[in-house]
């Protein structure tokens, strides 16, 4: 099997992350790989050991960016490409989409693109769904096992986490599927990979390597980015005549303060 | 002439989710400011009575797609179609709920319509005639504000419980037109489906409703008979104040938490601890039930957006950190408050 | 890389549950286990002989990270790795490492280090465990106290006297690989301990015990020389593991002073704990230079007894400092075990008793600076570092040619 996994780099979730002077800071907070890749990444190892096959890690960022592939190689995955390009930096995910597309399609004959659920930093989740349509793959999302996976049939069959409960869905392959933590436990990785991973040569792809003549245009921009209102810290206490007013009232108040 | 602002309305077993009427009032917000109105898009088998129900709620028209083919939900033939009505009427706006599937539907759509798309919406405004969304990013450390500058439409995906649902007008009337389903592309097959009953993770909850060494305190409760041992009527007394815990979490789909006093008591086992020792969470609203506010305690959870506090004592730390407090009894108040907010949230 | 999956496994699957095994005077065995399946237990031994192939840097780091949620772990690696493992790949015949180091380093077998006896601690050439020869071997009696792992090693780097008549008492003793399912050996735990209590310490006694001549290890008379090579390896690893301490002591205070309030305000604006907390990092930032230079020696092949010793006596001496200070900050929550401080400076107290006093060790560096100690060459040194050649995996670059 050919078992693409994409990764991005983010900063550490345990970092202090302000604005200053208009753009994001986590100050000298590490960069990570997305904490979600890591169970991507881990399904996808399962996967080559269960079948057989090669896993590639692939990621859209800046030179630092390696750092992230360098994890996944260390966890085993046995090649690691980064897309780098000046332009694309300002990218949304239709740029980015685009792009991750592009790449899965020169590295070919690819079965399986695996993501995690979501960037810890955007947090917007729709990249592999993004990337599925400009396949013209299934997209598998908020998969929280893989149940079945038959590359000689071409089938996968997995389970999905909805909100009304669990779907079992079988799709042919090639497929994207997006997954979430329940599917697995990431394993840390290995010292030889960790060895093997500071060796490693990691080809960087520039937009024009991936065949994108012009790089496209974000749809999105972003004005203006603020450190969220702080709540007021003193307390509101709740009275009324009876037990069931003061309740009614609080309930009240939750609701009408949003935060319920 | 600018269009309509659409609003897509997602369903479930045939009926609306809880989000939408929030999302017809969201568009219709938007509408007003951008001087258009809104058209309800419902796409399905069976389910054109949501257009009616879309057009009491607030929407001024609406366009159904009906067919065997969308009996259920499959997002590639789900944005197929949603793709084409948005392009065919020349769609500028489009507002969605929050929902498993609308995350991925919008995005497919976003792909076709080479536009933008913007999830977790929980406010915007409008500027030179486009909507400026707000939303969250790392976590809701930071708020960022997007815009779509010249592509169309403009697709928001809106949180849910952030604009007031609207209420509906019996009667209301409006268009609903019936548009052909575009050619279908959904190769996945669901073979199967399970509603689960996962209890919520701690470190995971969103809400947490949580008891401390106080709700063994009810002088009021008389053990059974059998149980004779002073410590055995303390721990039967507190399992009966974490039940009601336990029924206000359920309300709220929230996991239930424990101080290390409570947890060292034998009231509830470790697993359920917040604190130093126990398990740090931050979830966006935290309940404390008859729990003081010592600082080990605190360490495990003032990271948590939104704090209430329920205690006896009205000089208990918690009152300092929390947002919201009543002075009073759990064993009255929590239930009180289970029933009020049943009553709110419709439940 | 090395340091924060050490650090990812130990937050992970050891830290939720430390307290209770602390209290329980209790070691999981789920934890050796799992330091064996991580090739902790073999982390800088070579691929070759069943290791990880990383270098003594990275087990300085993975010392660290493990100290850093609790001592007990550490010491596992002391004694397995930096005592005997690593006194193996000094000392053994090709026979030894293929029978004893290779599956320890594969973390199959646990090893220990039974050096010290009742009567025996600082005076080391003064031990009165016996080895008689008797025609192809030794018989072994003699009892050993507060040795790790004394209930749960397989086998252990035991000493002892095989020649009573020598002129100096230092060159009568030798070294021994003894299997602790000989019949003759008893072993048994030792609680009660101030510190390290989810940590196994106990005593192993030989009562006639007859083990072949190929198991000794080195020369007849080495084993002094032996016993101080090993505690190179042992005392770098207590020295790495204490500047974890520390900053595990660091931590917890930062987070404290931000989170307490008195007279208004938050601890940390006060100087007096401000003081303590520069202590802290001054303490933290010295103790890692110290052990990395000695791990960079190590991985030169230069001889560190000096440099390690250096490192073992300042880094012990001021976690203990530091762990006193934490908990002074903690006020009265230092002292209930409500917090982690009060544990950390439990442990902290026994690092300046073992793998030399820090007395011993002040008298070893006075000695070096006045010319009165030197370290003679030894007929076996431990490795150098050697980079693994692994095995190529995959085409790393192999995309760029495919284009």
């Amino acid at each position: 099997m050919n078992i693409v996994v994409c990764v991005k780099q983010t900063p550490d979730t345990a970092a202090t992350v302000t604005v200053e002077n208009g753009k994001v800071s986590w100050g000298d907070a590490p960069l990570v790989i997305n904490p979600w890749d890591e169970f991507a990444v881990e399904q996808a190892l399962r996967s080559r050991e269960a079948h057989g096959g090669k896993v590639i890690a692939l990621t859209v960022g800046p030179e630092v960016a390696r750092e992230a592939l360098k994890h996944a190689l260390a966890m085993g995955c046995d090649e690691a490409i980064l897309v780098s390009d000046p332009g694309l930096l300002a990218g949304d995910s239709l740029v980015i989409s685009k792009v991750l597309a592009a790449a899965i399609e020169k590295i070919g004959a690819v079965d399986l693109a695996f993501f995690g659920r979501q960037a810890v930093d955007s947090d917007t989740g729709v990249t592999p769904a993004q990337v599925a349509r400009r396949l013209g793959w299934p997209a598998l999302t908020l998969v929280a096992a893989v149940t079945a996976l038959d590359p000689a049939g071409k089938t996968i069959s997995v389970d999905r986490a909805l909100d009304e409960g669990r779907q079992q869905v079988k799709s042919p392959l090639p497929a994207v599927v997006s997954v979430i933590k329940e599917i697995c436990e990431p394993r840390y990785p290995s010292f030889m990979g960790i060895r093997k991973a500071s060796k490693a040569t990691i080809p960087v792809w520039s937009a024009a390597e991936i065949g994108l003549t012009s790089i496209p245009a974000a749809a999105l921009s972003w004005p203006e980015l603020f450190a969220p209102p702080k709540v007021e810290t003193k307390v509101e206490m709740i009275t009324g005549d009876s037990v069931d007013a003061v309740a009614a009232k609080l309930a009240a108040r939750l609701l009408e303060a949003k935060v319920l | 002439m600018a269009t309509n602002v659409f609003v897509y309305m997602d369903h479930f077993n045939g009926q609306a989710v809880p989000a939408a009427w929030e999302i017809v009032g969201a568009a219709r917000k938007a509408a007003d400011a951008l001087g258009t109105g809104v058209t309800a898009v419902v796409i399905g088998q069976g389910i054109a009575g949501l257009a009616d129900e879309a057009i009491q709620h607030g929407a001024d028209d609406a366009r159904v797609a009906d067919d065997a083919r969308f009996k259920d939900f499959r997002v590639e033939a789900y944005a197929s179609a949603l793709s084409k009505i948005l392009k065919d009427t020349a769609a500028e706006v489009l507002f969605l709920p929050t929902t498993g599937r609308t995350r991925e539907l919008a995005a497919m759509v976003a792909v076709d319509l080479e536009t933008g798309v913007v999830p977790d919406l929980v406010g915007f405004e409008i500027k030179d005639g486009k909507v400026v969304g707000t939303r969250p990013i790392y976590a809701g450390k930071v708020m960022e504000k997007v815009v779509i500058a010249s592509a169309k439409p403009q697709i928001f995906v809106v949180r849910s419980r952030v604009f007031p649902k609207r209420e509906a007008q019996a009667g209301k009337k409006g268009t609903v037109t019936k548009v052909e389903a575009a050619a279908g592309d959904a190769r996945t097959e669901v073979v199967g489906y399970k509603a689960t009953e996962v209890g919520v993770s701690l470190t995971d909850a969103a809400v947490i409703v949580s008891g401390g060494r106080g709700v063994s305190v009810n002088p009021k409760l008389t053990p059974p008979a059998e149980i004779t041992d002073e410590h055995q009527k303390e721990v039967w007394r507190a399992q009966q104040g974490f039940a009601l815990i336990r029924e206000l979490a359920t309300v709220l789909n929230a996991a239930v938490g424990a101080s290390r006093a409570a947890v060292d008591a034998g009231y509830v086992p470790y697993a359920n601890q917040v604190g130093q020792t126990g398990k740090v969470v931050s979830p966006d609203v935290y309940i404390a039930c008859g729990v003081s506010g010592a600082i080990q305690h605190l360490a495990g959870m003032r990271t948590s957006k939104t704090i209430v506090a329920i205690n006896k004592d009205p000089e208990a730390p918690i009152f300092r950190v929390a947002r919201f407090g009543i002075v009073g009894d759990m064993f009255d108040v929590v239930p009180a408050l289970t029933r009020a907010l049943k009553a709110k949230m419709g439940k | 890389m090395v340091q924060q999956m050490v650090r990812d496994f130990a937050q992970r699957e050891v830290a939720p549950f430390i307290k209770e095994w602390d209290r329980q005077q209790a070691m999981d065995p789920v934890i050796l286990r799992r330091m064996g399946e991580l090739g902790l237990l073999g982390i800088c031994i070579p691929a070759r002989l069943g290791g990880q192939g990383m270098d003594y840097i990275s087990l300085g780091l993975a010392c660290e990270e493990l100290e850093a949620v609790d001592t007990s772990l550490r010491v596992v690696m002391s004694v397995h790795l930096g005592l005997n493992s690593l006194g193996l790949l000094q000392w053994g015949t090709d026979e030894q490492q293929r029978s004893y180091l290779v599956p320890q380093a594969r973390g199959e077998r646990l090893a220990g280090f039974c050096l010290t006896e009742p009567g025996a601690g600082s005076d080391v050439a003064a031990l009165v465990s016996s080895a008689r020869r008797d025609g192809g071997d030794y018989v072994l009696n003699g009892e050993k106290m507060w040795i790790s792992l004394a209930s749960r090693a397989d086998h252990f780097l035991w000493f002892a006297r095989t020649n009573p008549d020598a002129a100096d008492p230092h060159d009568g003793l030798s070294a021994f690989l003894l299997e602790a399912d000989r019949p003759g050996v008893t072993r048994g735990d030792i609680h009660g301990k101030l510190g390290i209590r989810a940590g196994s310490t106990g005593w192993v006694h030989c009562q006639d015990v007859r083990l072949p001549a190929s198991l000794r290890l080195g020369e007849e008379g080495e084993g002094f020389k032996i016993a101080m090579a090993c505690l190179d390896g042992g005392r770098y690893t207590v020295a790495a593991g204490a500047t974890g301490l520390i900053r595990a002591c660091l931590e917890a205070s930062l987070r404290y002073a931000g989170q307490r309030q008195a007279f208004g305000r938050e601890v940390g604006q006060f100087q007096l704990v401000q003081h303590k907390i520069a202590g802290m990092v001054q303490s933290y930032e010295t103790a890692r230079l110290l052990y990395l230079r000695a791990g960079w020696m190590k991985n030169e092949g230069r001889r560190n007894t000096r440099e390690t010793s250096l490192a073992k006596w300042f880094a012990t001496e001021a976690s203990f400092g530091a762990a006193s200070e934490a908990l002074q900050i903690h006020g009265a929550y230092g002292y209930s075990d409500e917090y982690d401080v009060e544990r950390y400076l439990r442990n902290a107290r026994g690092a300046t008793l073992y793998e030399g006093t820090s007395e011993i060790h002040e008298l070893m560096q006075a000695g070096y600076a006045l010319g009165q100690r030197r370290d003679a060459s030894l007929r076996c040194e431990l490795p150098a570092y050697v980079p693994e050649r692994d095995p190529a995996s995959g085409s790393s670059g192999g995309r760029t040619a495919s284009l």
